[in-house]
């Protein structure tokens, strides 16, 4: 009876994953109104037109090669080569930094070519792209701190135990930061 | 992974933990105050944090709108004793000042809708009622959802400090439109009030998410054994789709206030454009666009009006088929509505913008949209009727606030239709009969809803009762009183009279409301006192009342009273109890009721 039960209840999602689907869910919405607006504002007079910075085709290759890391590093992770683990999760959090740093290497590149992001005399144009952008980058710094947590863990536990579900929480996450910034590269050379 | 397993982890997951749990769920944990009654995890406890912030916000919002009556109702009249007490800068000559008027109305209406019918309507009812009545031991993640009232405690911190800043808080209205919100120099309120509130209000949006993925994951979740979806009583679908409207609004309202946050801080010029201050001169901020601000405001703020409703409809379904020892009419129509009205609630935003110069021809799709919504209404209506019709019908004072919601749902909602109407709402916008409409179905009617709760699930919630006698009083006067208070306000709006103004004394037309307003005045002071008294029988019933010796005190077939009296942290002592039928089989087969833990009889009719 009791065996059924929990076989019945083992189908069904893990309740930390449904919580992270859910919760990206409600991130979409957030970046999904942010986007709106853009289009919405653009549609009105004194519109900036710029093109963007040319780093960001660098960094849009960084996050795509830390996805791929973060990728074996699950996979890793699951046939419990553990070395292998934690220099990929190191190498994708590394990667990770790395393109936030890129990002603002093109804020900076924005600025210095005549295209002011914040401040007085900035055009919302600029301003939509920094705000959006910049919560992006947060959102992947989180990411960034979230593997560090599962990476200090993986020393100071007691028990050994091989429970993937934290680490495929992160790779899932991961992959959706990633392809959040891949849907914002391309809005923002389309519209 | 089992309900057993969720309750033992947090939201680290389940790594540390190796030992084995049995079948009887035991504590080994041992459980400090700390951790009982401070930074619980069990979702009961975090229920009752929230119903009593929720409380005391309600108080203090009371009180300032009891304040701002007395400016409206006796504009000419002084108060010197008030002086005393509140100081110079709320009451001056025995008068509230200007400032003061806005800044009461203004947070008035964010602690009523946000802090007190949100966190503490749905923080309540969702925390205490979807683990009990779907059938698991807690939430999908308690250490989450304890931060989510954690959360909103400090949101609520925060608001309350921006009470006591010398400048004042925020007074530019609840919406928070700019530039009123955007510049600092815009009003006293506008500076330090208004970082507050946006500091205040950021957290609450996270306190809300949190809550609102951890309500939505256990519904979807962790169900017991055979509790599908159709067999979950109303309150945990209107919960639900509270929860979903939750998740999917605030963010966006969250992306406003980030763009707000920047024009006031980083010089940005999203909402700003050519204006001019007096005092300060004309602004270097070129082509902002002030309406964004309003889209992305009523993006949220219009399922936030439902997401405050749907709890109050669903403990209102519960309640009025549970007292007319009836079952629900129409479970699935019921079910069907909510889900309609979930979806429009996201497409009828822009009917609080038909005079911001909106396109007309958008506007009449959103007229269009926004009268659909009175389909699933009366839907919902009619159902409750037939629920009562012939009932067996036991008047409780939780029942009395269900068939009370259900009156003050009517008359708000027949207001509704004529607002939706964009030629109509030229005329009645921003006036006093938009405070009548929303105070009634929406204030009103979930406080209402709120209150049948409260009185439904005290005895689940403390092992005692409420006092029936004052819940009477507490009834009659607050419901006679919301409508003596609320339909006058009708005519003044008819009459042109707009809302949120300190004083009408320049106009002729207005002076006929003198006394009327007066009347509403005084009326309002006798309701709030009455809330008082309400209080007052909660607080000692939780020491005093009479104690509830019988596990199933109402006949209710849900399972949150399959679990003993007062249930630890897990809910039940031994297996959680499996479901075999819906939960709204009353006077089936000359049984009273069947709990849905009961099996289905072979010989059974099928309802
Ligand atoms: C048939 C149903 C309804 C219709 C057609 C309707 C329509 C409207 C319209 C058109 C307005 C804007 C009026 C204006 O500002 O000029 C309005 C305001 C409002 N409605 Fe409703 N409504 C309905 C039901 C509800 C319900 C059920 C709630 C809450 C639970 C609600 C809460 C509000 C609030 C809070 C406002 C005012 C917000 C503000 O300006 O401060 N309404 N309604
Ligand atoms: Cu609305």
């Amino acid at each position: 009876m009791m065996a059924t039960v929990v076989s019945q209840e083992r189908k069904r999602l893990h309740p930390h994953k449904f919580l992270l689907w859910v919760g990206i869910g409600s991130i979409i919405m957030m970046f999904a109104g942010l986007t709106s607006a853009y289009i919405v504002r653009r549609s009105a007079a004194n519109w900036l037109e710029f093109s963007l910075p040319p780093v960001f085709w660098y960094s849009t290759f960084v996050i795509l090669l830390s996805s791929l890391t973060m990728h074996l590093s699950v996979k890793a992770f699951k046939a419990r080569e553990m070395m292998r683990y934690r220099t990929l999760i190191t190498i994708t959090a590394g990667l990770g930094v790395l393109f936030a740093t890129l990002q603002f290497f093109g804020f900076y590149y924005l600025n210095t070519h005549g295209v002011q992001l914040l401040g007085q005399g900035s055009n919302p144009a600029a301003s939509f792209l920094a705000v959006i952008t910049g919560l992006h980058v947060l959102h992947v710094l989180g990411g960034v701190i979230a593997l560090l947590v599962i990476f200090m863990r993986a020393y100071s536990m007691r028990i050994k135990s091989y429970n993937v579900t934290t680490i495929e929480i992160a790779g899932t996450y991961w992959h959706f930061v990633d392809i959040l910034w891949v849907y914002l590269f391309i809005f923002f050379n389309l519209v | 992974m089992s309900n057993e397993a969720v309750l033992h982890t947090n939201v680290e997951g389940a790594i540390t933990h190796d030992e084995h749990h049995d079948e009887h769920h035991e504590h080994h944990h041992h459980e400090t105050f700390i951790t009982k009654y401070v930074f619980s995890q069990d979702h009961k406890m975090i229920a009752k944090q929230f119903l009593i912030t929720g409380m005391v916000w309600a108080v203090l919002g009371g009180l300032m709108s009891v304040l701002f009556r007395l400016q409206l109702g006796y504009p000419d009249s002084h108060f010197p004793f008030l002086e005393n007490i509140l100081g110079k800068w709320w009451v001056q000559n025995g008068q509230i000042t200007a400032q003061a008027y806005y800044a009461l109305v203004t947070t008035h209406g964010t602690v009523l809708v946000f802090f007190v019918l949100t966190a503490g309507l749905s923080g309540t009812f969702a925390n205490f009622l979807i683990p009990l009545q779907v059938g698991a031991r807690d939430m999908a993640s308690p250490f989450l959802n304890m931060l989510s009232y954690w959360f909103f405690f400090s949101a609520s911190v925060v608001m309350l400090s921006s009470i006591f800043v010398e400048t004042g808080p925020f007074s530019g209205g609840w919406t928070a439109y700019p530039p009123l919100s955007a510049l600092k120099d815009a009003s006293p309120g506008s500076g330090t009030g208004m970082d507050l509130w946006l500091i205040a209000m950021a957290l609450f949006v996270v306190s809300s998410l949190l809550g609102g993925l951890n309500y939505i994951v256990t519904i979807l979740n962790l169900r017991t054994k055979g509790m599908s979806m159709t067999r979950l009583p109303l309150t945990i679908w209107s919960l639900f789709f509270t929860a979903v409207l939750g998740v999917l609004s605030f963010p966006v309202l969250l992306s406003g206030f980030i763009l707000l946050i920047f024009d006031r801080n980083f010089g940005t010029s999203f909402y700003l454009s050519d204006i001019y201050i007096s005092g300060v001169g004309a602004l270097p901020n070129e082509g902002g666009n002030a309406i964004l601000f309003q889209h992305l405001f009523w993006f949220l703020g219009h399922p936030e009006v439902y997401i405050i409703l749907l709890p109050a409809m669903g403990m209102v379904s519960e309640i009025l088929s549970v007292n007319s020892r009836k079952p629900i009419f129409g479970y699935m129509a019921m079910v069907g509505s909510l889900f309609a009205i979930a979806i429009l609630a996201f497409l009828v935003w822009a009917h609080h913008m038909f005079v911001t110069g909106l396109n007309p021809f958008l506007g009449s799709i959103f007229v269009l949209l926004t009268l659909l919504i009175a389909v699933p209404s009366a839907i919902k209506v009619f159902n409750w009727l037939t629920t009562l019709w012939r009932g067996n019908i036991r008047f409780t004072p939780a029942m009395m606030f269900a068939i009370g919601f259900v009156s003050l749902f009517i008359s708000g909602g027949l207001t509704g239709i004529w607002l939706g109407n964009s030629a109509l709402d030229i005329h009645l916008h921003d006036t006093m009969f938009i405070v009548a409409h929303f105070h009634i179905v929406m204030g009103v009617a979930s406080m209402f809803g709120m209150f049948a709760g409260i009185y439904h699930w005290y005895p689940k919630m403390y092992g005692r009762y409420l006092n029936n006698t004052l819940g009477y009083i507490h009834f009659w006067i607050t419901m006679v009183g919301a409508y003596l208070i609320f339909w006058p306000m009708h005519y003044e709006g008819l009459a042109g009279m707009p809302r949120r103004y300190y004083s009408y004394s320049a106009w002729e037309s207005f002076k006929q409301f003198g006394g009327l307003n007066q009347f509403i005045s005084t009326v309002a002071m006798i309701v709030f006192s009455v809330q008082i008294l309400f209080l007052l029988n909660f607080f000692y019933s939780i020491w005093k009342g009479r104690k509830v010796t019988t596990q199933n005190p109402y006949g209710s077939n849900t399972l949150e009273w399959t679990a003993p009296i007062r249930p630890g942290h897990g809910n039940w002592p031994g297996e959680i109890p499996e479901v075999h039928r819906w939960a709204y089989d009353y006077a089936k087969d000359g049984r009273e009721f069947i709990p849905q833990t009961t099996p289905v009889d072979p010989n059974e009719a099928n309802h």
